[in-house]
Protein backbone atom coordinates (compact mmCIF):
# COMPACT_ATOMS: atom_id res chain seq x y z
CA UNK A 1 0.00 0.00 0.00
CA UNK A 2 1.63 3.06 -0.82
CA UNK A 3 1.90 5.68 1.55
CA UNK A 4 1.65 3.67 4.41
CA UNK A 5 5.16 3.13 6.22
CA UNK A 6 5.87 0.69 9.09
CA UNK A 7 8.45 2.92 10.56
CA UNK A 8 6.85 6.74 10.33
CA UNK A 9 9.97 8.62 8.60
CA UNK A 10 11.55 11.48 10.36
CA UNK A 11 9.82 15.00 10.19
CA UNK A 12 11.46 16.53 7.43
CA UNK A 13 14.52 18.55 8.68
CA UNK A 14 13.28 22.08 8.49
CA UNK A 15 16.80 23.41 9.75
CA UNK A 16 19.36 21.12 9.33
CA UNK A 17 23.29 22.69 10.79
CA UNK A 18 24.56 23.76 7.46
CA UNK A 19 21.14 25.81 6.92
CA UNK A 20 21.35 27.28 10.36
CA UNK A 21 24.91 28.22 9.68
CA UNK A 22 24.11 30.09 6.49
CA UNK A 23 21.20 31.26 7.87
CA UNK A 24 22.81 32.77 10.79
CA UNK A 25 25.18 34.18 8.64
CA UNK A 26 23.07 35.98 6.20
CA UNK A 27 21.40 37.36 9.31
CA UNK A 28 24.43 39.11 10.54
CA UNK A 29 25.14 40.25 7.59
CA UNK A 30 21.84 41.78 6.79
CA UNK A 31 21.19 42.84 10.61
CA UNK A 32 24.93 44.45 10.79
CA UNK A 33 24.49 46.56 7.45
CA UNK A 34 27.93 48.97 7.95
CA UNK A 35 26.10 50.91 5.31
CA UNK A 36 23.39 51.93 6.85
CA UNK A 37 24.58 51.30 10.64
CA UNK A 38 21.10 52.85 12.02
CA UNK A 39 18.85 49.77 11.42
CA UNK A 40 18.69 46.26 11.80
CA UNK A 41 20.67 44.60 15.16
CA UNK A 42 23.75 47.74 14.43
CA UNK A 43 20.95 50.24 15.36
CA UNK A 44 19.10 48.72 18.30
CA UNK A 45 22.53 48.12 19.90
CA UNK A 46 23.22 51.98 19.12
CA UNK A 47 20.08 52.69 20.80
CA UNK A 48 20.84 50.83 23.77
CA UNK A 49 24.34 52.25 24.20
CA UNK A 50 22.94 55.51 23.60
CA UNK A 51 20.73 55.02 26.85
CA UNK A 52 23.51 53.79 28.64
CA UNK A 53 26.23 56.56 27.87
CA UNK A 54 22.94 58.81 28.99
CA UNK A 55 22.40 56.91 32.51
CA UNK A 56 26.40 57.00 32.84
CA UNK A 57 26.24 60.46 32.43
CA UNK A 58 27.14 62.86 34.90
CA UNK A 59 27.15 66.92 34.53
CA UNK A 60 29.48 67.00 37.69
CA UNK A 61 32.06 65.01 35.86
CA UNK A 62 34.61 67.36 34.26
CA UNK A 63 37.28 67.02 31.89
CA UNK A 64 40.46 67.77 33.52
CA UNK A 65 41.62 71.30 32.25
CA UNK A 66 45.28 71.01 31.00
CA UNK A 67 48.00 73.46 31.11
CA UNK A 68 49.50 75.59 28.47
CA UNK A 69 52.30 73.69 27.40
CA UNK A 70 49.49 70.69 26.70
CA UNK A 71 48.50 73.11 23.95
CA UNK A 72 48.67 71.68 20.28
CA UNK A 73 50.56 73.45 17.70
CA UNK A 74 48.07 75.58 15.86
CA UNK A 75 48.57 74.02 12.70
CA UNK A 76 48.51 70.44 14.34
CA UNK A 77 44.85 70.80 15.11
CA UNK A 78 43.13 69.93 12.08
CA UNK A 79 40.05 72.43 11.10
CA UNK A 80 37.42 70.98 8.93
CA UNK A 81 34.46 71.88 7.36
CA UNK A 82 32.09 70.51 4.48
CA UNK A 83 32.20 73.12 2.16
CA UNK A 84 34.88 73.85 -0.42
CA UNK A 85 36.47 76.55 1.08
CA UNK A 86 36.65 78.36 4.36
CA UNK A 87 33.19 79.58 5.05
CA UNK A 88 33.13 82.99 5.61
CA UNK A 89 30.25 84.65 8.22
CA UNK A 90 27.46 86.90 6.06
CA UNK A 91 27.36 90.24 6.52
CA UNK A 92 25.57 91.22 9.86
CA UNK A 93 25.41 87.80 10.89
CA UNK A 94 23.46 87.19 14.34
CA UNK A 95 22.84 83.81 16.17
CA UNK A 96 19.38 83.08 16.13
CA UNK A 97 17.97 80.97 19.24
CA UNK A 98 13.85 79.94 18.40
CA UNK A 99 11.91 76.75 19.50
CA UNK A 100 10.77 76.51 22.92
CA UNK A 101 12.17 79.57 24.86
CA UNK A 102 9.82 82.54 26.35
CA UNK A 103 12.05 85.20 24.62
CA UNK A 104 13.58 84.27 21.17
CA UNK A 105 16.26 86.27 20.38
CA UNK A 106 18.79 87.13 17.45
CA UNK A 107 22.06 87.96 18.97
CA UNK A 108 25.16 89.53 17.71
CA UNK A 109 28.39 88.65 18.47
CA UNK A 110 28.61 91.81 21.09
CA UNK A 111 25.72 90.88 22.76
CA UNK A 112 26.55 87.33 22.89
CA UNK A 113 29.94 88.42 24.35
CA UNK A 114 28.21 90.72 27.33
CA UNK A 115 26.63 87.49 28.45
CA UNK A 116 28.68 85.46 31.45
CA UNK A 117 32.01 84.21 29.51
CA UNK A 118 33.89 80.85 30.23
CA UNK A 119 37.01 79.72 29.28
CA UNK A 120 39.03 75.84 29.54
CA UNK A 121 41.90 74.81 28.08
CA UNK A 122 41.28 70.95 27.46
CA UNK A 123 41.58 67.68 25.27
CA UNK A 124 39.45 67.35 21.71
CA UNK A 125 38.25 63.87 20.98
CA UNK A 126 37.55 63.29 17.49
CA UNK A 127 35.59 60.36 16.24
CA UNK A 128 38.62 59.41 14.20
CA UNK A 129 40.90 58.49 17.15
CA UNK A 130 43.38 61.48 17.17
CA UNK A 131 43.11 64.22 20.05
CA UNK A 132 44.46 67.60 20.95
CA UNK A 133 44.27 70.51 23.23
CA UNK A 134 43.13 74.19 23.01
CA UNK A 135 41.88 76.78 24.86
CA UNK A 136 38.14 78.01 24.21
CA UNK A 137 36.11 80.89 25.68
CA UNK A 138 32.85 81.83 25.07
CA UNK A 139 29.36 81.62 27.27
CA UNK A 140 27.90 78.53 28.14
CA UNK A 141 24.93 77.08 26.39
CA UNK A 142 23.18 76.73 30.15
CA UNK A 143 23.58 80.84 30.30
CA UNK A 144 22.40 81.22 27.17
CA UNK A 145 19.19 79.00 27.73
CA UNK A 146 18.32 80.49 30.80
CA UNK A 147 18.98 84.05 29.11
CA UNK A 148 16.46 83.73 26.43
CA UNK A 149 14.22 81.58 29.10
CA UNK A 150 14.38 78.39 27.22
CA UNK A 151 11.54 75.87 28.62
CA UNK A 152 12.25 72.78 30.82
CA UNK A 153 10.46 70.35 28.82
CA UNK A 154 12.65 71.27 25.91
CA UNK A 155 14.70 67.59 26.06
CA UNK A 156 16.73 68.31 22.74
CA UNK A 157 18.87 71.33 21.74
CA UNK A 158 19.35 71.37 17.58
CA UNK A 159 22.27 73.59 16.37
CA UNK A 160 22.80 74.77 12.73
CA UNK A 161 24.96 76.69 10.40
CA UNK A 162 25.98 78.71 7.51
CA UNK A 163 29.12 76.09 6.47
CA UNK A 164 26.59 74.35 3.51
CA UNK A 165 23.59 73.33 6.09
CA UNK A 166 25.81 71.36 8.14
CA UNK A 167 23.85 70.81 11.60
CA UNK A 168 23.70 68.50 14.71
CA UNK A 169 21.70 68.05 17.59
CA UNK A 170 22.19 67.21 21.28
CA UNK A 171 20.20 65.63 24.10
CA UNK A 172 19.93 68.22 26.64
CA UNK A 173 21.97 67.00 29.75
CA UNK A 174 25.15 67.04 27.64
CA UNK A 175 23.97 70.41 26.13
CA UNK A 176 24.02 72.10 29.50
CA UNK A 177 27.16 70.44 31.21
CA UNK A 178 29.02 73.35 32.49
CA UNK A 179 31.99 72.51 30.02
CA UNK A 180 29.52 72.79 26.86
CA UNK A 181 29.51 76.81 25.36
CA UNK A 182 29.20 78.46 22.61
CA UNK A 183 32.78 79.38 21.83
CA UNK A 184 34.05 82.98 20.22
CA UNK A 185 37.65 82.67 20.80
CA UNK A 186 40.30 79.71 20.78
CA UNK A 187 44.18 79.68 22.40
CA UNK A 188 42.91 84.00 24.19
CA UNK A 189 42.22 84.90 20.38
CA UNK A 190 39.19 85.71 18.59
CA UNK A 191 37.70 82.36 16.95
CA UNK A 192 39.56 81.60 13.79
CA UNK A 193 38.00 81.39 10.55
CA UNK A 194 38.78 77.74 10.34
CA UNK A 195 37.77 76.51 13.37
CA UNK A 196 33.90 77.99 13.37
CA UNK A 197 34.23 81.81 13.62
CA UNK A 198 32.18 83.44 14.43
CA UNK A 199 30.46 81.20 17.16
CA UNK A 200 31.02 77.62 17.55
CA UNK A 201 29.63 75.02 20.42
CA UNK A 202 32.69 73.15 22.05
CA UNK A 203 32.46 70.52 24.73
CA UNK A 204 34.21 67.94 26.96
CA UNK A 205 31.40 65.55 26.65
CA UNK A 206 30.99 64.81 22.68
CA UNK A 207 33.17 63.83 20.17
CA UNK A 208 34.39 66.49 17.39
CA UNK A 209 31.69 65.85 14.93
CA UNK A 210 28.67 67.25 17.24
CA UNK A 211 30.68 70.36 17.55
CA UNK A 212 29.07 72.42 14.74
CA UNK A 213 30.82 75.45 13.58
CA UNK A 214 29.96 78.46 11.89
CA UNK A 215 26.64 78.36 13.93
CA UNK A 216 23.59 80.28 12.82
CA UNK A 217 20.71 78.76 15.22
CA UNK A 218 20.51 77.22 18.25
CA UNK A 219 16.88 75.40 19.11
CA UNK A 220 15.22 74.00 21.88
CA UNK A 221 13.27 71.40 20.62
CA UNK A 222 11.23 68.49 22.86
CA UNK A 223 11.81 65.69 20.23
CA UNK A 224 15.34 64.75 18.71
CA UNK A 225 16.20 65.55 15.53
CA UNK A 226 19.36 64.48 13.42
CA UNK A 227 22.23 65.61 12.02
CA UNK A 228 24.67 65.90 9.09
CA UNK A 229 26.69 63.02 9.88
CA UNK A 230 24.14 61.36 11.71
CA UNK A 231 22.37 61.05 8.56
CA UNK A 232 25.04 59.35 6.86
CA UNK A 233 25.71 56.17 9.80
CA UNK A 234 27.80 58.26 12.59
CA UNK A 235 25.72 57.35 16.03
CA UNK A 236 24.06 60.22 17.34
CA UNK A 237 25.02 60.52 21.08
CA UNK A 238 28.53 60.00 20.48
CA UNK A 239 29.11 60.85 23.81
CA UNK A 240 33.08 61.01 25.54
CA UNK B 1 47.75 23.77 50.56
CA UNK B 2 46.82 25.15 47.23
CA UNK B 3 48.39 22.28 45.53
CA UNK B 4 46.57 19.67 47.35
CA UNK B 5 43.12 20.93 46.96
CA UNK B 6 43.52 21.16 43.57
CA UNK B 7 44.56 17.35 42.96
CA UNK B 8 41.58 16.85 45.18
CA UNK B 9 39.26 18.68 43.35
CA UNK B 10 39.98 17.86 39.70
CA UNK B 11 39.36 14.08 38.92
CA UNK B 12 35.37 14.63 39.73
CA UNK B 13 35.66 16.98 36.60
CA UNK B 14 35.03 16.47 32.74
CA UNK B 15 38.42 18.04 31.15
CA UNK B 16 36.31 20.64 29.85
CA UNK B 17 32.92 21.54 31.85
CA UNK B 18 30.13 23.03 29.24
CA UNK B 19 30.33 26.78 31.10
CA UNK B 20 34.05 26.52 29.84
CA UNK B 21 33.45 25.36 26.62
CA UNK B 22 30.26 28.18 26.06
CA UNK B 23 32.55 30.88 26.61
CA UNK B 24 35.52 29.78 24.97
CA UNK B 25 33.76 29.28 21.21
CA UNK B 26 31.35 32.44 21.79
CA UNK B 27 34.73 34.17 22.19
CA UNK B 28 35.77 33.05 18.54
CA UNK B 29 32.97 34.79 16.46
CA UNK B 30 33.28 37.78 19.22
CA UNK B 31 36.92 38.39 18.92
CA UNK B 32 37.11 38.41 15.03
CA UNK B 33 34.58 40.85 15.06
CA UNK B 34 36.01 43.53 17.66
CA UNK B 35 39.54 43.11 15.75
CA UNK B 36 38.28 43.92 12.55
CA UNK B 37 35.98 46.53 12.95
CA UNK B 38 38.67 47.82 15.80
CA UNK B 39 41.46 47.81 12.77
CA UNK B 40 38.92 49.46 10.43
CA UNK B 41 38.35 52.05 12.72
CA UNK B 42 42.39 52.36 13.17
CA UNK B 43 42.02 52.76 9.30
CA UNK B 44 41.10 56.08 9.99
CA UNK B 45 43.62 57.82 11.56
CA UNK B 46 46.46 55.09 11.40
CA UNK B 47 48.49 57.18 14.40
CA UNK B 48 49.63 56.98 17.85
CA UNK B 49 49.92 59.95 20.08
CA UNK B 50 48.25 62.91 20.16
CA UNK B 51 47.46 64.90 17.17
CA UNK B 52 51.18 66.63 15.95
CA UNK B 53 52.96 64.60 18.08
CA UNK B 54 54.51 60.72 17.21
CA UNK B 55 53.62 58.11 20.56
CA UNK B 56 57.47 57.25 20.55
CA UNK B 57 56.72 53.42 21.25
CA UNK B 58 54.31 52.60 18.13
CA UNK B 59 56.93 51.00 15.31
CA UNK B 60 53.84 51.31 12.74
CA UNK B 61 53.18 54.81 12.78
CA UNK B 62 50.73 55.58 9.48
CA UNK B 63 50.52 52.74 8.52
CA UNK B 64 47.01 51.50 6.97
CA UNK B 65 45.75 47.97 8.61
CA UNK B 66 45.23 45.21 5.56
CA UNK B 67 42.00 45.37 3.63
CA UNK B 68 41.41 41.43 4.37
CA UNK B 69 41.71 42.35 8.48
CA UNK B 70 39.29 45.50 7.93
CA UNK B 71 35.60 44.81 9.24
CA UNK B 72 32.43 47.56 9.03
CA UNK B 73 33.47 49.53 5.49
CA UNK B 74 34.05 52.50 7.18
CA UNK B 75 34.75 54.37 10.32
CA UNK B 76 30.83 54.86 10.85
CA UNK B 77 29.94 51.32 10.36
CA UNK B 78 33.31 49.80 12.20
CA UNK B 79 32.15 51.77 15.27
CA UNK B 80 28.84 50.35 15.11
CA UNK B 81 29.97 46.96 14.93
CA UNK B 82 32.69 47.06 17.59
CA UNK B 83 30.15 48.88 20.15
CA UNK B 84 27.57 46.30 18.96
CA UNK B 85 29.46 43.71 19.92
CA UNK B 86 32.00 45.12 22.44
CA UNK B 87 29.54 44.76 25.40
CA UNK B 88 28.90 41.26 25.05
CA UNK B 89 32.44 39.96 25.06
CA UNK B 90 32.91 42.01 28.38
CA UNK B 91 29.92 40.13 29.32
CA UNK B 92 31.08 36.59 28.39
CA UNK B 93 34.25 37.50 30.05
CA UNK B 94 32.51 38.23 32.91
CA UNK B 95 30.70 35.04 33.06
CA UNK B 96 33.86 33.51 32.48
CA UNK B 97 35.80 35.00 35.85
CA UNK B 98 32.15 33.94 37.81
CA UNK B 99 32.33 30.98 36.82
CA UNK B 100 35.65 30.41 37.43
CA UNK B 101 35.57 31.87 40.85
CA UNK B 102 32.48 29.42 42.17
CA UNK B 103 32.93 26.40 40.33
CA UNK B 104 36.46 26.54 41.86
CA UNK B 105 38.20 25.66 38.21
CA UNK B 106 39.96 29.06 38.81
CA UNK B 107 42.69 25.82 41.26
CA UNK B 108 43.51 24.21 38.06
CA UNK B 109 43.61 27.01 35.41
CA UNK B 110 45.03 30.02 36.86
CA UNK B 111 49.08 30.24 37.33
CA UNK B 112 50.32 31.01 40.65
CA UNK B 113 53.52 31.53 40.26
CA UNK B 114 54.42 30.10 43.21
CA UNK B 115 53.31 26.47 42.01
CA UNK B 116 53.40 26.45 38.58
CA UNK B 117 56.39 28.63 37.73
CA UNK B 118 58.76 25.28 38.08
CA UNK B 119 56.55 23.39 35.93
CA UNK B 120 56.16 25.88 33.33
CA UNK B 121 59.80 26.63 33.27
CA UNK B 122 60.47 22.28 32.65
CA UNK B 123 57.54 22.37 29.80
CA UNK B 124 60.12 24.93 28.29
CA UNK B 125 62.82 23.09 28.93
CA UNK B 126 60.85 20.47 27.10
CA UNK B 127 59.63 22.67 23.89
CA UNK B 128 62.67 23.59 23.49
CA UNK B 129 64.52 19.71 23.73
CA UNK B 130 66.76 20.85 26.63
CA UNK B 131 64.19 18.06 28.43
CA UNK B 132 63.98 14.78 27.17
CA UNK B 133 60.58 14.39 29.25
CA UNK B 134 57.77 16.83 30.26
CA UNK B 135 57.23 17.22 33.72
CA UNK B 136 54.20 15.96 35.34
CA UNK B 137 50.80 17.56 34.83
CA UNK B 138 47.18 17.44 35.54
CA UNK B 139 44.66 19.22 33.16
CA UNK B 140 47.43 21.76 32.47
CA UNK B 141 51.19 22.01 32.63
CA UNK B 142 52.63 25.38 34.24
CA UNK B 143 53.12 26.91 31.01
CA UNK B 144 49.67 26.62 29.86
CA UNK B 145 48.43 28.08 32.89
CA UNK B 146 51.14 30.49 31.90
CA UNK B 147 49.76 31.63 28.99
CA UNK B 148 45.73 30.65 29.49
CA UNK B 149 46.21 33.29 32.28
CA UNK B 150 48.01 35.72 30.32
CA UNK B 151 45.64 36.00 28.08
CA UNK B 152 42.62 36.61 30.53
CA UNK B 153 44.45 39.45 32.24
CA UNK B 154 44.80 40.56 28.50
CA UNK B 155 41.31 40.30 27.65
CA UNK B 156 40.62 42.32 30.75
CA UNK B 157 43.04 44.77 30.03
CA UNK B 158 41.19 45.30 26.07
CA UNK B 159 38.03 45.63 28.06
CA UNK B 160 39.29 48.15 30.86
CA UNK B 161 41.24 50.55 27.86
CA UNK B 162 38.34 50.24 25.66
CA UNK B 163 35.93 51.72 28.05
CA UNK B 164 38.49 54.28 28.30
CA UNK B 165 38.77 55.72 24.65
CA UNK B 166 34.61 54.71 24.88
CA UNK B 167 34.27 57.43 27.87
CA UNK B 168 37.68 59.45 28.48
CA UNK B 169 35.67 62.31 30.27
CA UNK B 170 33.22 60.77 32.00
CA UNK B 171 35.57 58.04 33.25
CA UNK B 172 38.36 59.91 34.19
CA UNK B 173 39.62 58.27 36.98
CA UNK B 174 39.91 55.24 34.97
CA UNK B 175 41.38 57.23 32.07
CA UNK B 176 44.22 58.67 34.20
CA UNK B 177 45.10 55.32 35.67
CA UNK B 178 45.64 53.78 32.39
CA UNK B 179 48.32 57.36 31.69
CA UNK B 180 45.83 59.21 29.65
CA UNK B 181 43.85 58.79 26.71
CA UNK B 182 46.62 58.27 24.03
CA UNK B 183 48.46 55.75 26.32
CA UNK B 184 45.18 54.28 26.58
CA UNK B 185 44.78 54.13 22.78
CA UNK B 186 48.29 52.41 22.61
CA UNK B 187 47.35 49.93 25.45
CA UNK B 188 44.19 49.01 23.53
CA UNK B 189 46.33 47.81 20.66
CA UNK B 190 49.05 46.56 22.01
CA UNK B 191 46.43 44.01 24.00
CA UNK B 192 44.96 43.12 20.21
CA UNK B 193 48.63 42.59 19.19
CA UNK B 194 49.68 40.31 21.89
CA UNK B 195 45.95 38.46 21.91
CA UNK B 196 46.44 37.78 18.39
CA UNK B 197 50.22 36.63 19.42
CA UNK B 198 48.68 34.33 22.16
CA UNK B 199 46.01 33.42 19.73
CA UNK B 200 48.80 32.02 16.39
CA UNK B 201 50.75 30.19 19.86
CA UNK B 202 47.43 28.52 20.57
CA UNK B 203 46.15 27.31 17.35
CA UNK B 204 49.73 26.02 16.85
CA UNK B 205 49.54 23.85 19.81
CA UNK B 206 45.96 22.95 19.46
CA UNK B 207 46.87 21.20 16.09
CA UNK B 208 50.33 19.65 17.58
CA UNK B 209 47.63 18.15 20.06
CA UNK B 210 44.20 17.71 18.67
CA UNK B 211 42.68 15.73 21.62
CA UNK B 212 42.49 19.13 23.08
CA UNK B 213 40.23 20.25 20.44
CA UNK B 214 38.09 17.38 20.77
CA UNK B 215 37.80 18.03 24.53
CA UNK B 216 36.86 21.60 23.85
CA UNK B 217 34.05 20.42 21.83
CA UNK B 218 32.55 17.45 23.48
CA UNK B 219 34.10 18.42 27.07
CA UNK B 220 36.04 15.04 27.26
CA UNK B 221 35.60 12.24 29.59
CA UNK B 222 35.18 12.35 33.30
CA UNK B 223 38.27 10.47 35.03
CA UNK B 224 36.49 8.04 37.39
CA UNK B 225 33.98 7.23 34.57
CA UNK B 226 36.59 5.28 32.27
Amino acid sequence: MPGRHLISAPPPRLLTRRLALVGAGGLLASACDSARPHVGFLGAMERVNARLQAALFDERQLAPELPPEETTPPGAFPPYFISDTVPLAPPGWTLRVGGMVARPANLTLAELQRLPSTQYRIRHHCVEGWSAVASWHGVRLRDLAEYVGADPAASYVELRSFDSGYWSSWDRPSAFHPQTLLAYGMNGQPLPPEHGAPLRIYSAVKLGYKMVKYLTEVNFLSQPTSGYWEERGYEWYAGV
Amino acid sequence: MLSCRAVRAAPLRRPQPWPVRVAHWVNVPLLIIMAGSGLQILAAYPMLGPRGRPYRWFPFQGAIPPEWARLGDWLAGARQWHFAFGGFLALNGLAYLLYLAFSGEWRRRLFFPRRDARNALGTLAFYLRLRKEPPAQELYNGLQRLAYTSALLLGILAVLSGITLYKPVQLGALTAVLGGYDAARALHLLTLALLGLFTVGHVVMVLLHPRSLVEMVTGGRKPDAR
